[in-house]
């Protein structure tokens, strides 16, 4: 809150603050990207995260089964090896809405993530790591005997 | 099987079907392998820990008339020890004078000594993805306690023989609409339902690893589940009558499958599909 | 009222690993209930994991996460009793946090 603007919008402020007090994990978190996470195809949501290209790169890792049981639950463990990486994105090609996760890393963090996903059907599942304002992409065919979205 | 055009193909075909022939072994093995890997990544972190803390909750939870709680509950190693019981049952018990497994001894618990009837402590045994029941989070917490003892069931009473017979009689007992008995499905090695192989429950280096993993988080219907329900669920999908909980055929049956996986180290609760 | 939440946080080589299980629903939207009613879209949008005070990680999710996550991270060197939060956040304003210290 800027200082020399509370007198004259000390209301707009107040209401702010107490906003800020009943919700402070809202102002601390990125704000949801509902254009990327709501994008139905794989391009257009790297497209509302402004990633034009990628480059494959194995120093972006995917652990995870190649055949999951059950697409309730997918394991996935992502390292990425790539120098300076700030970001992680998880995209499931073929689920209704392939933006499954977006991971910004601050001074600390290691560029690492385990996380277990839903996977409609079988699918290529791209990790794209970005790091020096370039795209660094690996993918993973995972087989999916039973879909896990509809239940 | 062969026309006669293909006759000059003969060779080809030989050679192609021998290919599928040696390829497809690879390939399940390959197949075998991935699903021992997921099932490996699933179950580290698994969410069957946050339903043990509910159910520790639940242990310490003064109830029903009595308002007392469960913890003088006596599961076999003296009443409030809950280090190794659940590996200790089923087992027989001298002031019920029945063989009983965890879940039919926490019943027994909430009358006696909650003051509970049967009716409102079975009204909602099995839970569902919104709402475990307590049995179902009881068992979680209690299981947890007997992680790396061995599965020790009680076979020397006169009583636990008897329900180990029974429960042996009951596995191969084939009846309802579409004669099935557990053995239609887990008694014959390499048989599978799609992707899943089923052990052979009756064979020791089967039955252990099974019974070493439940209670269990089911990974498809998010929720935790228990030896009553997936003796209740086996019954309903050979489509015969689902028997009635902490039934005399349960605790014969859960008393036939822990005996024959005895000694496997315990290491629920787990986590599966 | 949120589900439980468990974390655990531990020393590896060079490393702070974090474990968090967390009790979520995750609702996509597209599933339905014994009635036949579509259960509407429930799930976490937002992970913040902060140690000793600091965000180091910020995660947005997307309904597709398995219900009752769990998730992994990692942060560099770190030192026992260091304080770890993990919180979150979903979409219906709902949110649950938990704090331990590394072991």
């Amino acid at each position: 809150m800027n200082s020399s603007r509370r007198t004259s919008r000390r209301t707009v402020v107040l209401a702010a603050l107490s906003a800020v007090l009943l919700k402070p994990f809202v102002a601390l978190a990125a704000v949801w990207n509902k254009d990327a996470f709501g994008a139905k195809t794989a391009p257009d949501a790297l497209k509302s995260l402004g990633v034009s290209g990628t480059a494959p790169s194995a120093d972006v890792v995917i652990d995870a089964p190649e055949i999951a049981e059950n697409g309730a639950v997918v394991p996935i463990e992502i390292t990425s090896k790539v120098p300076g990486t700030k970001t992680i994105l998880v995209v499931i090609d073929k689920n209704p809405f392939p933006l499954v996760g977006k991971f910004d890393f601050m001074e600390g963090a290691l560029p690492f993530v385990k996380v277990n996903v839903k996977m409609g059907e079988t699918s290529d599942v791209r990790v794209i790591a970005q790091a020096g304002g370039k795209n660094y992409q690996a993918t993973k065919n995972i087989k999916v005997t039973i879909g896990g979205c509809g239940g | 099987m062969f026309a006669s055009p293909s006759l000059r193909a003969f060779p080809a075909l030989l050679a192609a079907s021998l290919l599928s022939l040696t390829a497809l072994p690879a390939a399940a093995q390959d197949a075998k392998k991935e699903i021992e890997r997921y099932q490996r990544m699933i179950n580290e972190d698994s969410p069957a820990e946050l339903f043990a803390l509910e159910g520790e909750e639940l242990w310490k939870k003064p109830q029903g008339p009595n308002k007392v709680s469960l913890e003088k509950c006596d599961l076999g190693m003296g009443p409030g020890v809950l280090k190794s019981a659940y590996a200790h049952l089923p087992r027989y018990f001298k002031d019920a004078d029945r063989v009983m497994d965890l879940e039919t001894r926490l019943l027994y618990c909430m009358t006696t000594l909650q003051g509970r009837t049967k009716e409102e402590a079975t009204k909602r045994v099995f839970g569902n993805e919104n709402k475990p029941s307590e049995m179902e989070s009881l068992s979680a917490y209690i299981a947890t306690q007997s992680r790396g003892e061995p599965l020790t069931p009680g076979t020397s009473h006169p009583k636990e023989k008897e329900a180990y017979a029974l429960g042996k009689a009951l596995f191969f007992h084939r009846a309802g609409p579409w004669d099935f008995s557990c053995a239609s499905c887990h008694g014959e090695d390499s048989r599978r339902i799609r992707m899943q192989e089923l052990p052979v429950l009756y064979k020791p280096e089967f039955a252990r690893p099974v019974m070493a993993t439940w209670p269990a988080y089911r990974v498809s219907n998010s929720q935790f589940k228990t030896m009553q329900w997936r003796l209740n669920d086996c019954y309903r999908q050979m489509r015969m009558p689902e028997p009635t909980f902490a039934s005399e055929a349960t605790n014969a049956l859960n008393l036939f499958l822990t005996t024959t996986a005895q000694g496997e180290p315990y290491r629920g609760p787990g986590t599966k599909r | 009222m949120a589900g439980p939440m468990k974390m655990r946080a531990t020393l590896g080589e060079g490393y702070t690993d974090i474990r968090v299980l967390m009790t979520h629903p995750m609702e996509t939207g597209l599933r339905k209930d014994p009635d036949g009613k579509i259960v509407p879209l429930h799930f976490i949008q937002s992970v913040i994991v902060k140690v000793n005070g600091k965000t180091v990680v910020d995660g947005q999710l997307s309904q597709a996460v398995s219900r009752n996550p769990v998730f992994t991270f990692r942060v560099k060197g770190g030192a026992k009793g260091d304080k770890v939060e993990v919180s979150w956040l979903d979409n219906l304003g709902e949110t649950n946090k938990t704090e331990a210290a590394v072991a």
